[in-house]
């Protein structure tokens, strides 16, 4: 659940000033037990829930100043003038505290520390029994909770048969203990009676949770706070020194030195040898379940210990990325030679020939997949760079930021990496900038002081899908509107479903925001970054809810160098269509085309898709086949026809730059070599389809002028 | 559509900030004004989750929970009640009528929306 802290901090100021108040008529008249009633209660208020809030520094401290003024209250000490400057003393220091914890300068400690000195000298010595007793039982265990370490507990759960009759589900509180940390539950069916005897309502179930966390037992006991009474629970903390003895030394077992003198076959040790768990369970010794949760006890303990001898040296080489690139284009020509390889020996016939051709075929495309994952990293170094500027932004601007992150092991290839650093720069900016509020206005729309914006990077098929969320105020259709028509970017009568106004943040030159600011807010950035994505023939989304905040996906291809085609044929020539994007292929022939009077429709089990020909596109000029082939993909979420003459199949194809002359082509986003040693062009499917877009919405503002 | 708590409670200030917490974070809620009221209210709708004060005129909380329990519809239903700090020995009470937990007043949304997410997932 997420907790709003910016509630307490409000209550927490508030009694604060109170608490002032109080003090300052206290000094007045010392002797009001009421107003010294006051002062504690304001304390132990800023206390109480300044621990439920997080605020674990405020609470420890505030504890201190409570407990003295509680002997105030019960008349142990007097109420003096040094108590009343140093309780306010006090008062400023949680004050700074506070200031602290919402984003201000840090506390003084030392200043801190001298004040809990000073009131605790104001504790009679020979009063030693009570109070200061608990402060110092409070301060141990503080510390014991401020330790970062993680610890491994084993806990083990035997509920009472009626548990559920009070309404409790177990299942909850194991939740609610494997969101505390790392776990693992083993559950126990021994007590299970046979199905005659089994009253449903009754639970026969006990459990064992290894659990890995921060939390410390105390935390762990309170998840069964209302069902103390009901359950058998034994915490113990699974110390690494208890299995020490275990691997001490390296004394050869009984086995490997009878194979060594030759009294026993290796065979015949194996046949003998089961695991111990396993002759335990035959022998009837030891419940299977019992045995199940001592063997992930073991794993736990086994985990810890690898962790602490950080597995870090596993063995890895660092190499020049430049020689990756080599070895990728290498592939990519052996690839192109496979396709040759496989052409020729099917023309030749030789059936010998073609067995060794599909061989390689196999080989080559597992060598492919290979090299390609050594060109894998992981995201996770790209988000940790942001973090820092996540940090520098939100000062510059004025604004608390946090940021969480999430699927940092997904792995893209290097290029893509390397070309996502600066669209994902801009994207964060923009959300920090224009996204999120300013910290008043948080406050005034009751959001948490501290804005969030979250990354994660999810694994979808052959694409990467990276997100970028934040909560802020989300974007306003209506004002991308109003700002699209002042610009002329679109006409003052359009009409925008809130996905296409969304779509106008990409347009170049488009800003919303109020003012220029250091960060953001010259209108170049999310045409820059739609650009760039595109360049790495990945989109670009954005859902929006106003009010709530922004998130924005990329969706990116895991690889760029070599992806599955489909190769179809237009007036003798060759191109290549991303297969990925392909839905289905239909026919079009003459009659279809003459049905649709004119228009570039058909339709396709009762719906209308629009095409686009291929051929009058590059102006080709000799007659189309009698029954033309459509290519239906989905590009930017519509189903779009591409007329062909004719479609070959699936071809795996190794993409080749089509270098400076041909920049500017921007319909093409590479060309690839066949088997035969043809060029065959790559369609970029989604510009054609923009360029299209664009030329008829021309050809109708023509017209209508 | 969120689930469904009925609170009862005989203090109406109690019921709303109760009501409007839970409302807060998505929950339906419906009120009982005192055990019986509630009770009757219970048999005629079906709840997730009941949270009762215990001192209440015409009937008091234990006495809720115990009719509850003993209707097959609300024998497994969460049942939180509210207490105070000096009320210890009740709590055994409650509990030993079959309440699932307990809330201890004053309390702050936050600590009512822990203990539901406890009991009620």
């Amino acid at each position: 659940m997420e907790i709003d802290t910016s509630a307490y901090t409000e209550e927490a100021y508030e009694l604060l000033s109170e608490l002032e108040d109080s003090l300052l008529e206290l000094e007045e008249s010392p002797g009001d037990q009421e107003l010294i009633g006051r002062v504690f209660r304001a304390m132990h208020t800023i206390k109480g829930s300044g621990a439920m809030f997080g605020f674990d520094e405020v609470a420890a401290f505030t504890h201190e100043v409570e407990t003295v003024f509680d002997m105030a209250r019960n008349g142990t000490i007097r109420v003096t003038k040094e108590l009343i400057d140093l309780t306010l003393a006090a008062r400023d220091q949680i004050r700074a505290i506070l200031d602290a914890s919402t984003g201000g300068q840090a506390s003084d400690k030392v200043k801190g520390q001298k004040i809990i000195d000073r009131l605790r000298a104001l504790v009679p010595k020979g009063d030693g029994s009570g109070a200061p007793a608990t402060s110092a039982v409070a301060s141990s265990k503080e510390k014991k909770e401020t330790k970062e370490d993680l610890h491994s507990y084993r806990i083990r759960i035997k509920p009472v048969l009626e548990l559920f009759a009070n309404g409790t589900n177990p299942v909850l509180l194991l939740n609610e203990l494997a969101e505390m940390g790392t776990c693992r539950i083993v559950a126990f069916y021994d007590a299970l009676p046979d199905l005659s005897e089994l009253d449903p309502e009754k639970c026969y179930t006990s459990w064992e949770v290894f659990l890995t966390t921060a939390a410390d037992e105390n935390a762990i006991r309170d998840v069964f706070i209302f069902v103390d009474d009901q359950c058998e629970l034994n915490i113990r903390l699974l110390d690494e020194e208890e299995n020490l003895d275990q691997e001490g030394g390296d004394v050869k077992k009984l086995g490997e030195i009878l194979v060594q003198r030759g009294d026993l076959s290796p065979d015949a040790l194996a046949r003998e040898l089961k695991p111990l768990g396993t002759r335990l369970v035959e022998s009837g010794v030891v419940s299977e379940s019992k045995i199940k949760a001592a063997l992930t006890e073991q794993q736990v303990v086994q985990e810890k210990r690898d962790r602490n001898a950080k597995a870090d040296a596993s063995a890895s080489v660092r190499v020049p990325s430049s020689r990756l690139d080599t070895l990728v284009d290498l592939v990519g020509e052996l690839v192109t030679v496979q396709a040759r390889l496989t052409q020729t020996s099917v023309s030749l016939g030789d059936h010998t020939l073609v067995l060794i051709s599909e061989e390689v075929e196999r080989l080559i495309s597992e060598l492919r997949d290979n090299t390609m994952s050594i060109r894998m990293l992981a995201i996770g170094t790209t988000f940790q760079k942001f973090k820092r500027l996540v940090r520098d932004l939100s000062t510059e601007l004025g604004k608390q930021m946090e940021m969480t992150t999430e699927g940092e092991d997904t792995e893209l290839d290097k290029t893509v990496i390397d070309q996502l650093n600066d669209p994902l720069v801009h994207i964060i900016r923009n959300s920090i900038d224009h996204g999120v509020e300013s910290p008043e206005q948080r406050i005034k729309v009751g959001k948490p002081v501290v804005g969030r914006i979250h990354l994660a990077a999810i694994h979808s098929g052959a694409s990467v899908l990276i997100r970028v969320e934040d909560d802020g105020k989300g974007l306003d259709p209506k004002l991308l509107r109003t700002k699209a028509i002042e610009k002329g970017i679109i006409a003052p009568d359009a009409e925008l479903s809130d996905k296409e106004a969304y779509q106008l943040i990409f347009g170049a030159g488009f800003s919303t925001a109020e003012k220029i600011t250091n960060v953001s807010g010259r209108g170049v950035g999310m045409d820059v970054v739609r650009r760039s994505i595109e360049a790495l023939r990945g989109t670009i989304d954005v859902q929006s809810e106003l009010g709530k905040g922004t998130v924005i996906t990329l969706k990116l291809p895991l690889t760029l160098a070599i992806i599955e085609g489909l190769l179809v044929t237009i007036g003798g020539e060759y191109f290549v269509l991303p297969l990925a994007a392909v839905e289905e292929c239909v026919e079009l022939s003459r009659q279809d085309v003459e049905r649709a009077h004119g228009r570039h429709v058909i339709n396709v089990r009762d719906e209308i898709v629009p095409y686009i020909r291929i051929r009058e596109r590059f102006n080709m000029t000799d007659a189309s086949p009698d029954v033309e082939q459509i290519v239906i993909s989905e590009v930017d979420d519509k189903r779009v026809g591409f007329v062909v003459d004719s479609v070959i199949g699936q071809h795996q194809t190794v993409i080749k730059s089509l270098g400076k002359t041909f920049q500017h082509s921007e319909e093409f986003s590479g060309a690839t070599i066949l088997g035969d040693g043809t060029v065959a062009l790559i369609l970029d499917l989604g510009k054609m389809v923009r360029y299209v877009e664009i030329e008829q919405s021309n050809e109708m503002l023509a017209a209508a002028t | 559509m969120g689930k469904k708590i009925m609170t009862v409670d005989d203090s109406s200030s109690v019921r709303q900030m109760v009501g409007l917490t839970l409302k807060g974070a998505g929950y339906d809620v419906t009120e009982g004004v005192d055990g019986q009221d509630a009770l009757n209210k219970l048999k005629a709708t079906q709840v997730d989750m009941v949270i009762t004060d215990l001192n209440m005129p015409n009937m008091d909380g234990i006495t809720l929970i115990k009719n509850l329990r003993a209707l097959p519809q609300y024998k497994f239903t969460p049942i939180v009640m509210l207490t105070t700090e000096s009320q210890a020995g009740r709590k055994q009470e409650g509990k030993d009528a079959g309440a699932t937990g307990w809330i201890v007043k004053p309390f702050k949304p936050d600590q009512l929306l822990g203990v539901i997410a406890k009991v009620l997932g």
